[in-house]
């Protein structure tokens, strides 16, 4: 029994020992199979085959179902000994998934499509389970905002009147443009969803923010604003520095920029497109094959966080912020994280909203996989060039269905029915389409079962048989 | 010494410079000489302790007396800049941590074990909490450890084989001036995917990124040791192997009994450096690698961006330079024993 170790490094510190004595004997150990692997296979059908896992999650607060999962015993309830370790970038995060040091990860939407259609590194990966709705929102520098806030319409009270649409940043990107600078705002990845939204926001308000050429991670071919990838945590003081105007990314970074009063909120993603889809829990597919009910029991447990995290009109969201403000997890003051996962979004001193849709975990069937949403990635990536070429709407239907897996959350949700623990209704009958879905800032409406033609509504964007290339686009 | 190892010479003087400035502070009381008659009794304090004791207190208490009253004066997004005190606190908040830890730590296992014998629980667990700063200390120890020791088995052999031989000297010394100043940072990447695709188990017997970092910090911390033990050999009398030579002794006896004894004081030299090397790339090599470990822990602070995070990270900075003292400290206590036949 090892319950009375000292420290948790002895089997380290024994192999390291071991290496000092037979020296360079270390050198590409290849280890036997663990016979744990064994034991476990050879138990019970539906026990779990691999019970101690390790998961990797970026420092947002949409991290939170995982964090409350274990937290709050959900994990060991499936029989399950979780590690959550957090991940320096979104990069390293994906690279651990890919190489097997991370059995499963708090992923952008985007990260296993993009694995899976090799734009990026190529590795099957997917998507169970979807983690939440909305959750990000487009901060810009002191600067910038004064140089728009006097223009803004006004509600009754004073206050600018919302939504803000990009166009407002027009004359700013045309004084900076006169200046000879370029005008910089900062996303978290070329595959966020982060960086769709700040796209889509700028397009909507007339603004290019640029399109990827094949191969190419830039993207800023025909650019008005330049995006360049910053990690989540580093946005405020690379906003602080001047690097970048703006940026767009997830809680708690920009009540960050409220509270050490460098930036102000312009907009919520929410705003953008009305409850529109955020992380995944991603995972290696061959993963998911190999442990069958390790999987299972993960989403149960993940499952139950989201309810948790849910339920009776968020009465425990201050105990899930008290969880988050922990340094091994977000580690932000409580009151930077409370400020947006509380029901309310501080958009600059004294203008705080009503926002109780800011952050949805388990209402509104937030965790089902749906095909419609991964199709409306995909229509971005070739939107803005990640997808170089033009594809039949079969091929969308085709690799969405490869990535996202909503069989694997209805065996793991039903189950939860079935026990009671979550109700009947939280699990929609549905073919995995949500149907014609409106509530974006530009009124254009989106229907994931037709792709090519919603690209074709879109003004600035790529259109069929349009390519890129470094001088422009070319095609018809 | 003629060899093609003269543009190191620079690095070994150097090594000779910081022994001459540590001697008068290690032997103050031969350095320091019976005051004249004349002098009260304090002079003779100062005269006897002044450099050993007096004079590193006194610099000690200068630098946090314009610590504290400067730190408050930088305001930065996250705050002014914490002084001694802060920092001190978040120490004893560290510990405090670690302590919690061990209580849930306790408690997992008694937990564990009820539900063991009362047969719900099929197999036992170690404790997944989160590593806290002692446990990343230790972490970053071990790695250290692993990487100097890969490293100084891959350099002295090396060494040994360029000092005996000139041949094997020039063939080599390209590479090594070439490899000598690159960053850790630039090796991880190619040391990550190398890794990466070499170790396949699903449960490698050492963590991945464990593995990385060792290896970026043998990769950076080899060379001070390979190029002492080489110029250390090559400089080895020449009377010596010619009193070999008229013994007739053999290959392996010529090494163990001529070149051995006479190249060690500079080894352990190399590997003194070395290990100083490797202190300091490690941290950065923890940070990229994301192996657990005090850069991870800096690195994560730095995420973390709350109020107490740049004190955190402060006092992480002040661990990390003690370990490294230590580390030299006993390293020279190791030369010392290794050169002490060899009194010039």
């Amino acid at each position: 029994m090892s319950s009375n170790r000292g420290f948790g490094f002895t089997r380290r510190a024994a192999v390291v020992a071991l290496l000092a004595s037979v020296a360079l004997a270390g050198c590409g150990s290849k280890s036997a199979a663990p016979s744990a692997d064994a034991a476990a296979a050879a138990s019970a059908e539906g026990a779990v085959e691999k019970p101690v896992l390790k998961l990797g999650f970026i420092k947002l607060t949409d991290m939170a179902p995982l964090a409350i999962a274990k937290e709050k015993g959900f994990f060991a309830e499936e029989g399950l000994n979780v590690t959550l370790e957090p991940q320096a970038n979104w990069k390293v995060l994906l690279d651990g998934v890919i190489g097997g040091q991370l059995d499963g990860a708090h992923m952008l939407a985007g990260q296993p499509i993009a694995a899976t259609i090799g734009y990026g590194t190529k590795a099957d990966l997917i998507a169970p389970l979807s983690l939440d709705l909305n959750g990000n929102a487009i901060t810009v520098s002191n600067k910038v905002w004064s140089m728009v806030k006097p223009d803004l319409p006004t509600n009754a009270d004073g206050k600018p009147k919302h939504p803000i649409s990009a166009s407002v940043l027009q004359p700013v990107v045309a004084t900076f443009k006169k200046q000879g600078k370029p005008f910089n705002m900062g996303m978290v990845f070329p595959v966020s969803t982060h960086n769709y939204e700040l796209r889509y926001w700028l397009a909507a308000g007339g603004l290019n923010p640029g399109f990827y050429t094949p191969g190419d991670v830039g993207g800023t071919v025909d650019a008005d604003v330049q995006l360049s990838v910053t990690p989540p945590p580093q946005m405020p003081a690379t906003l602080e520095a001047g690097t970048i105007e703006g940026y767009c990314v997830g809680e708690p970074w920009n009540q960050a920029a409220v509270q050490k009063k460098i930036g102000v909120p312009i907009i919520t993603d929410d705003e953008i497109w009305h409850d529109n889809p955020e992380k995944v829990f991603g995972l290696r597919k061959d993963f998911a094959e190999k442990y069958p009910n390790t999987t299972k029991a993960m989403l149960r447990a993940i499952i139950k966080a989201q309810q948790w995290l849910d339920a009776d009109g968020g009465k425990n969201r201050p105990e899930a912020v008290k969880i988050l403000s922990q340094s091994n997890y977000v580690g932000a003051d409580y009151d930077v994280i409370a400020a947006s996962m509380t029901g309310k979004f501080t958009f600059e001193p004294g203008d705080t909203r009503p926002a109780p849709g800011f952050n949805i975990f388990f209402d509104k069937h937030a965790g089902y996989p749906y095909y419609s949403d991964a199709i409306w990635y995909m229509t971005q990536m070739r939107r803005w060039g990640q997808i170089p070429e033009d594809h039949d709407d079969q091929w969308y239907f085709d690799e969405a269905k490869a990535v996202y897996r909503p069989d694997l959350y209805l065996t793991a949700a039903k189950s939860l029915v079935e026990d009671g623990k979550i109700p009947a209704d939280a699990v929609p009958e549905t073919d995995g389409f949500r149907g014609e879905q409106g509530g974006f800032i530009d009124g254009i409406t989106y229907d994931g079962k037709q792709p090519n033609a919603y690209l074709a509504k879109l003004k600035i964007g790529l259109k069929q048989g349009q390519r890129v290339t470094a001088s422009g686009v070319t095609g018809n | 010494m003629a060899t093609a190892f003269a543009d190191i010479a620079p690095a070994e003087t150097e090594n000779t410079a910081t022994e001459i400035a540590n001697k008068p502070a290690e032997t103050p009381s031969k350095a320091s000489r019976p005051a004249p008659a004349p002098a009260g009794k304090l002079q003779e304090v100062v005269t006897k302790f002044g450099k050993g004791l007096i004079a590193p207190v006194l610099g000690i208490v200068a630098f946090l007396a314009l610590w504290a009253a400067l730190a408050p004066q930088v305001d930065t997004s996250l705050g002014a800049l914490p002084g001694p005190v802060e920092v001190a606190e978040q120490g004893v908040a560290l510990f405090d941590e670690w302590q919690a830890s061990n209580e849930a730590k306790a408690e997992f296992y008694a937990a564990q074990d009820a539900r063991i014998a009362a047969g719900t629980q099929a197999m036992a667990f170690d404790y997944a909490g989160p590593p806290t700063f002692l446990d990343q200390v230790f972490t970053s120890l071990e790695t250290v450890a692993l990487g100097f020791i890969l490293a100084t088995v891959v350099a002295v052999p090396i060494g040994l084989a360029a000092g005996l031989s000139p041949m094997f000297n020039a063939a080599i010394n390209p590479l090594v001036q070439i490899m000598k100043p690159v960053s850790p940072l630039a090796w991880l990447p190619i040391v990550t995917m190398v890794i990466s695709a070499m170790i396949s188990s699903a449960d490698p017997i050492l963590p991945k990124a464990f593995v990385i970092s060792a290896l970026v910090v043998m990769l950076c911390s080899l060379w001070p040791t390979l190029i002492n033990t080489a110029v250390g050999t090559a400089s080895i009398d020449k009377d010596l192997l010619n009193v070999g030579r008229v013994l007739k002794l053999g290959w392996f006896a010529k090494l163990t009994k001529l070149v051995l004894p006479s190249s060690l004081p500079y080894i352990f030299t190399g590997m003194r450096l070395s290990l100083g090397v490797g202190w300091m790339v490690l941290i950065a090599a923890e940070m990229l690698a994301q192996n657990p470990g005090l850069g991870k822990f800096v690195w994560d602070e730095f995420q973390n961006g709350s109020s107490q995070s740049l004190a955190r990270i402060m006092f992480a900075v002040i661990v990390i330079g003690l370990i490294g003292f230590l580390l030299d400290r006993i390293m020279m206590g190791v030369e010392k024993f290794a050169s002490r036949n060899r009194i010039a």
